[in-house]
């Protein structure tokens, strides 16, 4: 079993994600981590996957996909991909422990992006080993809440996937 | 979606989205649609009604998927039924999902709620498109009336190229009720689908080299090549290289049973020889079939020495099941086509001794069955003699699902292509009459047979009143052993002779041959020896009716061969507690 992050390009059309997350269960597929948005191109989509799993699931996690219409191209990134996650974390702090968190946000090049005297709520964004070491460091201090999105992920380098079979110029179907 | 279609027939002329929907379906070349009308496909069939088109009204929904299924089954063109939202389009779910295991093209036209109702649990809403994704090659859900051409078009273009499957279109009432311009497109615009159908020559060449070397070659042949046409293209590779054929239950006479390498249909139901080929080869030709668990039986144990060359048009079913050691994508017939070429320029193995061995077996294990003592018919009996006082020649064989259909698999005398229609991955009982009837639509001047179970036939019998009202001839023999046969077979052999709701006491009610009278058709029956014949005569003289023809048989009969559930392979039995002797010879 390794850790796979696979990126999806999808027409950006009602239903395409219920289609994606339908085939996970039906072909009983395990995620780890799921995130959808918008690209530079407009009618398309960017899901980005994580799986946990053995090479021959993920070719026919990702052959099964393939199947689907709205579907124009999958791609696995390399394990240096830039991966990054957000959290959102709602920390009880008091007059004694404020100045231990903020340190710990700092540590961690976070963000304090609400304050009361009861609670901070911490913005971080990073790889998902560095967001538990920074959960691990604040859940003695209390977690009144968090929050996360899921992993979103970029291959490194000049290239992009997107560059060829999305563009104006793909083929249209002659209809006979 | 980017559409930028030159404009075919706009006239500037508005229409209704109905208008365009049938316009559409006239422009794909539908000919025949199968359905029920109902409150939300209501607009549609106003123009419906001085279409082209023949409509055919039939009694239930699921009657209308199966029929569309086995209409293309028998033409190899794209059925297509139609149904109103909610409870209508809920009964198109079995059809579709038996059309989606055995790859059938076809198309469903559903009503859908009103766009601003949905969400709403408005009157008969069902969110079909929702609950068919699954089940479907694709779905759409058409809210806007100027849509619906190109929706269609891209419907039938889905359903019938790459692997075929069904396709369902969702379309609001008041998109259907709007007024749009018609605009056929001349293309369209799919991004993501592009099915390769050219098999890679490096593939074919590796596939070559392996032929080449191998020493016990089996080809297992499936339903995808029966859908790509390709039979002339198999039997030329036959021919070349004298490989033996097994043909699964999906492909049932690709191949003529006739011709002596044609070792009959492998897995649970297999013939001895058929399943021996496959456990003993040392090199599969898999070409348009997936490795079902009713194939190879416990997958550890499948086939354990062979090396596998698998083609299929689905890149998905490759290494699925069993890890291919020569993967192939592409069309069955172009994958064919190269092959043969490429083998023409191969030196190939002497297959003579491999050949031998399983003729031997052939000889030594027929699947065979015996007559009851007591004068009751047997089953197997009754099905062999409808088949050869039909012949092969004009004939289509329909057949629902259990003991029969095993029995019609291995008994009909299957010599043609596409000339066999059956549940085959779903297995959906019921499947039987409306096929049937979607058949004869398709081939008005075959002779259509359904062989169905006194079970099956009761979940969708009354599709024969559609038959009789539409002048659709169908014969079918209803196989009657008064029990749900299969699954009591399942409890002689692994429940101890406990027949917990086996018992479906069909010599109680219903009367079939009153019933078949009521519907409009004939009714025939044979409960002796000397009636058999008797009745397939007559079935066979009537052409203006349809007729029913029930056959009261022995209810202890049992298939053999079987390989029990979960087990390999090699536990074959050719009759009960009887193991074929597999000699280990030296080849």
């Amino acid at each position: 079993m390794s850790t796979h992050t696979l990126s999806v390009l999808v027409a950006d059309r009602p239903g395409v994600l219920a289609r994606v997350s339908a085939l996970f269960s039906r072909r009983g597929f395990n995620i780890d981590s799921l995130a959808v948005g918008p690209t530079e191109q407009e009618d398309i989509s960017r899901i980005t996957l994580v799986v946990e799993a053995e090479e021959h699931t993920v070719e026919q996690l990702t052959k099964q996909l393939n199947k689907l219409v709205e579907v124009i191209k999958i791609v696995e990134l390399e394990p240096d991909a830039v991966r990054q996650e957000l959290m959102l974390i709602k920390v009880a702090t008091d007059a004694a422990t404020r100045s231990d968190v903020l340190e710990i946000i700092q540590l961690f090049k976070a963000k304090a992006v609400d304050a009361t005297n009861e609670a901070i709520v911490v913005m971080a964004t990073g790889s998902p080993e560095k967001l538990q070491a920074l959960l691990t460091m604040l859940e003695p201090f209390g977690v009144r809440e968090l929050v996360q999105s899921g992993l979103v992920a970029l291959g490194r380098g000049p290239r992009s996937i997107t560059d060829r079979s999305t563009r104006t110029d793909r083929q249209r179907v002659r209809v006979v | 979606m980017t559409t930028t279609p030159t404009i075919d027939t706009a006239t500037g002329e508005l229409i209704t989205g109905s208008q365009s929907l049938v316009r559409s379906l006239e422009k794909a070349g539908v000919e025949v649609i199968f359905g029920i009308p109902g409150g939300a496909i209501l607009p549609a069939y106003d123009p419906l009604f001085d279409s082209s088109i023949r409509h055919i009204l039939v009694r239930h929904e699921q009657g209308a998927g199966h029929a569309a299924e086995g209409y293309a089954m028998a033409t190899g063109k794209v059925g297509v039924c139609m149904a109103t939202s909610g409870p209508g389009a809920t009964n198109l779910v079995t059809p579709l999902a038996d059309a989606m295991m055995d790859s059938v093209p076809v198309v469903a036209i559903t009503g859908q709620v009103a766009g601003r109702a949905i969400g709403t649990d408005a009157f008969q809403e069902a969110d079909i498109r929702g609950i068919t994704m699954p089940i479907t090659k694709h779905s759409f859900l058409i809210t806007d009336a100027a849509d619906i051409p190109e929706a269609i078009a891209e419907a039938f273009h889905l359903a019938r190229t790459g692997r075929p499957g069904p396709v369902l279109v969702d379309i609001t009432k008041d998109a259907l009720q709007a007024k749009t311009t018609f605009t056929w497109p001349t293309s369209i615009d799919l991004p993501g689908y592009h099915p390769v159908t050219r098999p890679h020559a490096k593939q074919i060449r590796e596939a070559a080299r392996l032929i080449s070397a191998a020493r016990r070659p089996v080809l297992y042949v499936g339903g995808g090549v029966v859908k790509a046409r390709a039979a002339e293209e198999l039997a030329e590779l036959v021919e070349l290289t004298g490989i033996p054929v097994v043909t699964t239950l999906m492909a049932r006479g690709v191949f003529p049973d006739s011709h002596r390498l044609n070792l009959g249909m492998p897995g649970m139901h297999g013939t001895v020889a058929a399943v021996g080929a496959l456990q003993r080869s040392d090199l599969l030709i898999s070409l348009g079939a997936r490795f079902d668990d009713r194939v190879t039986g416990e997958l550890s144990s499948f086939a354990p020495n062979a090396r596998v060359i698998h083609a299929d048009i689905d890149p998905a079913e490759i290494s699925k099941n069993r890890t291919a050691d020569c993967p192939i994508v592409g069309d069955a017939k172009e994958v064919l086509t190269s092959l043969v070429a490429q083998l023409r320029e191969t030196e190939l193995p002497d297959l003579a001794g491999w050949q031998q061995h399983l003729l031997d077996m052939v000889a030594r294990y027929p699947t065979g069955y015996d007559e009851p003592d007591d004068g009751t018919l047997s089953p197997q009996g009754v099905i062999r003699r409808i088949g050869e006082l039909t012949g092969p020649e004009n004939a289509y064989w329909a057949a629902g699902v259990g003991q029969h259909q095993m029995w019609a698999a291995h008994f009909l005398p299957h010599e043609r292509p596409g000339r066999w229609l059956n549940s085959g991955g779903a297995g959906t009982m019921g499947y039987c009459v409306p096929a049937a009837m979607g058949a004869q639509v398709g081939q008005p001047d075959a002779v259509v047979w359904g062989i169905d179970g006194d079970g099956c036939f009761q979940m969708t019998n009354q599709e024969l009143v559609t038959c009789a009202l539409e002048g659709i001839p169908v014969k079918i023999a209803v196989i009657n052993n008064q029990s749900l046969g299969m699954v009591r077979q399942w409890q002689t052999l692994f429940y101890g002779g406990r027949y917990s709701n086996t018992d479906l006491k069909t010599h109680l009610v219903p009367d079939f041959v009153k019933l078949a009278e009521a519907m409009g058709c004939v009714g025939l029956r044979a409960s002796t020896a000397d009636e058999v014949d008797t009745v397939i005569t007559q079935a066979l003289a009537i052409d203006d009716r349809p007729v029913v023809v029930e056959f009261i048989v022995h209810k202890d009969a049992m298939v053999w061969p079987m390989v029990p559930a979960g087990t390999s392979n090699d536990a074959l039995q050719y009759a009960r507690d009887m193991a074929p002797q597999w000699e280990e010879e030296e080849l």
